[in-house]
């Protein structure tokens, strides 16, 4: 019974915190849009009894999903978002994997205080961060009146609002994401296997390759979905550093739900949205077994 | 003698594989290996005994090419080292924790090497084969590192370190991680496949047993420098110091001062007792302080005085050690000193004459023991 209760506790969570809001946005993809408050039809009436219920059901169709594939700005949001967040997930894993590496390879002592730093950023407001490089990258920003003072530019550059500013911010935000499981993976390699590999007629390079990169394969693999994961429904950094070009399929959920107030089309997005991120996760859980069981 | 004992240390003109010269390796402030010069010939099995930290990794460290010596030269076949790199050297190394690739199947471990040299697809697979056939693991070869035992992963290790025929195998504690009996099995296991390759072997052990049962020659060390160098039954028999003596086996150190006698010396232990009389080559002056070393299987237990024993003492029982096959007496003197004796257990255990308390007769010839200066 006690057992029980411990398992039940999770689930519940799950339940309540998961699923129930699943199905009111599921329910509300299926409906109408309506002038009222909320602003979708039909309202389960459970004074209606029966009857009530019934016409509840009947008036659910997949109307919304079916508009989705008759306006091609959804897919083009959809492909848009994929596209920019495996991109991002491959400039963070350049840019993650070296400062991974040199965390592991740094003294003992020093690994605290630097895994410290990476995790440092967490300290203050994601939102506040991401107003700052609106700062930095702006026309008059910090980077541009630098890069004047050195003279290596003549004019502004135009980073604010375009792709380029939505990848800076992605791979800026979501390093640590990439950074923490590949040093995990790699501060646990015992350093005579790289010792091993020279002395069997391996240059550095090649023992980096041949014994390195495969070892911390399965850090590699969980910090890129980790990235590709939440990028992929990404809002924020698109909506404050993007620009007009910027498609992004949370940023089109958040205008069907804000400016168009079409809840039920929004609905419909989120619900396509889930379904694609659904694939990712089970690779990315059947990665972890995998791993578990070849450490088991 | 009818079989040519494998001696090529005694052989002015043989050629040493290894040699070092006045080699000195610092870390910081750490002196490791402290002006040592030794050769190592082709084909000895040689080992390097000592107390962790007294150098004996670093040495052979240097020979693989994962340190540079400070200061002095190493010579492996003729040729200088310093500035070979490990991955271009002929000299392989058997790993302490043997550093398996956890990502490669048993086969792609032993073959690791051999396509790193480039060879062909035939050639690496018959070698690997062979390999696993020597170290019976054939059975194996599909499986990963974590799913074999340790001595099977001890055997993978040795299997990787010997494909790719190096003149020189290094073995660094190789045996460390194995019980007893396997320890014992795999060290004979050893000496078989450096017998069948004639592969040169140096091995860093601390267990004297180890490197007494596989070795051709001992190195005894201690701080960064090599105290003897014999083969075991040298080391064992005439230690050069009370270091030595006290770290390879069982002993019983008496210091006193000599009176040489001819090819005898007496040596002059404690107020009341008689001198104790050794056999030596060395020459002592009268009144040098030395050190009679004896083993306790050469000291001679019995209830009754014995004859014609050229030493001989009386001492309580103080504690008995038993072995199973022997036992060892620690015999308390009327000095205060311990000795130690040992017998083989030829009787039943019911039958033992000697016991606690009982009053004894300790002895040994005049031969038995021996005297160092240090």
């Amino acid at each position: 019974m006690r057992r029980f209760i411990l398992i039940a506790v999770p689930y519940l969570w799950l339940v309540a915190l998961f699923l129930i809001p699943f199905v009111i946005v599921l329910k509300i993809s299926l409906s109408d849009v309506a002038l009222a408050r909320p602003p979708y039809m039909p309202q389960l009436d459970f004074a209606a009894g029966w009857e009530g219920f019934q016409s509840f059901f009947a008036a659910l169709d997949f109307e919304n999903f079916w508009f989705l594939t008759t306006d091609d700005l959804y897919w083009k949001a959809y492909l848009s978002s994929l596209q920019i967040s495996l991109t991002s997930t491959v400039m963070t894993l350049l840019v993650g994997y070296p400062i991974a590496y040199a965390m592991a390879r740094a003294a003992p002592e020093w690994r605290p205080t630097l895994l410290m730093l990476v995790i440092l950023p967490f300290w203050t407001s994601f939102l506040i961060r991401v107003y700052a490089w609106m700062g930095i990258l702006s026309n008059e920003g910090l980077l541009n009146q630098f890069l004047l003072w050195l003279g290596v530019i003549n004019e502004p550059l135009t980073i604010l609002n375009t792709n380029t500013a939505v990848y800076i911010g992605i791979v800026y935000t979501y390093l640590p994401f990439m950074v923490l499981p590949i040093y995990s993976a790699l501060e646990r390699m015992d350093d005579s296997l790289l010792e091993a590999a020279e002395d069997l007629g391996c240059s550095r390079l090649s023992a980096f390759w041949l014994v390195t990169i495969p070892l911390s394969k399965n850090g590699i693999i969980a910090g890129c979905f980790l990235v590709f994961i939440p990028v992929i429904g990404e809002f924020v950094i698109p909506s404050l550093l993007g620009g007009s070009g910027t498609l992004m399929i949370g940023k089109v959920l958040w205008e069907e739900f804000f400016s168009n107030r079409d809840w039920p089309v929004a609905s419909a997005v989120a619900v396509i949205l889930l379904l694609i991120l659904v694939i990712p996760i089970i690779l990315f859980q059947r990665n972890e077994q995998k791993q578990r069981e070849a450490e088991g | 003698m009818s079989q040519t004992v494998f001696s090529p240390w005694e052989d002015p003109n043989e050629k040493p594989l290894i040699q070092f010269k006045n080699v000195t390796k610092r870390f910081g402030d750490f002196i490791a290996i402290d002006n040592l010069t030794q050769d190592i010939f082709a084909k000895e099995f040689f080992a390097l005994l000592g107390p962790s930290g007294c150098g004996k990794t670093t040495m052979m460290r240097m020979l693989a090419g994962f340190e540079a010596p400070s200061q002095g030269q190493i010579f492996i076949a003729g040729q200088d080292m310093a500035k070979i790199p490990p991955n271009k050297r002929a000299v392989n190394m058997m790993f302490q924790s043997y550093a398996l690739f956890p990502h490669l199947s048993v086969w792609d471990n032993i073959a690791f090497g051999l396509k790193r040299e480039g060879k062909d697809k035939e050639t690496v697979a018959a070698r690997v084969e062979e390999m696993l056939r020597l170290t019976r693991l054939s059975k194996f070869a599909k499986r990963k590192p974590h799913q074999i035992s340790g001595g099977q992963r001890q055997r993978v290790a040795l299997a990787r370190s010997l494909a790719k025929a190096p003149k020189l195998l290094l073995l660094d504690e190789p045996l460390g991680a194995l019980d007893k009996k396997l320890r014992q099995d795999t060290q004979f296991e050893l000496m078989d496949i450096q017998e069948i390759t004639g592969t040169t072997f140096v091995i860093v052990t601390h267990d004297q047993e180890e490197a007494m049962t596989v070795a051709s020659r001992v190195a005894v060390m201690d701080e960064g420098q090599i105290i003897q160098v014999a083969t075991p039954a040298q080391i064992y028999e005439a230690p050069n110091s009370v270091y030595v003596a006290d770290f390879i086996g069982d002993v019983n150190i008496i210091s006193g001062r000599a009176k040489p006698n001819g090819e005898k010396v007496a040596t002059q232990w404690a107020e009341g007792q008689p001198d104790i009389i050794g056999t030596t080559a060395t020459k002592f002056d009268t009144g040098q302080e030395i050190h009679f070393a004896i083993r306790p299987e050469k000291v001679a237990i019995s209830t009754d005085e014995p004859q014609d024993a050229a030493n001989k003492v009386r001492g309580k029982v103080l504690d008995i050690a038993y072995l199973g096959n022997i036992s060892t007496y620690h015999v308390e003197l009327p000095t205060g000193h311990v000795i130690k004796a040992q017998t083989a257990n030829t009787r039943r255990l019911s039958r033992r004459q000697i016991t606690w308390e009982d009053p004894v007769w300790i002895s040994w010839t005049d031969t038995a023991g021996v005297l160092l200066e240090r």
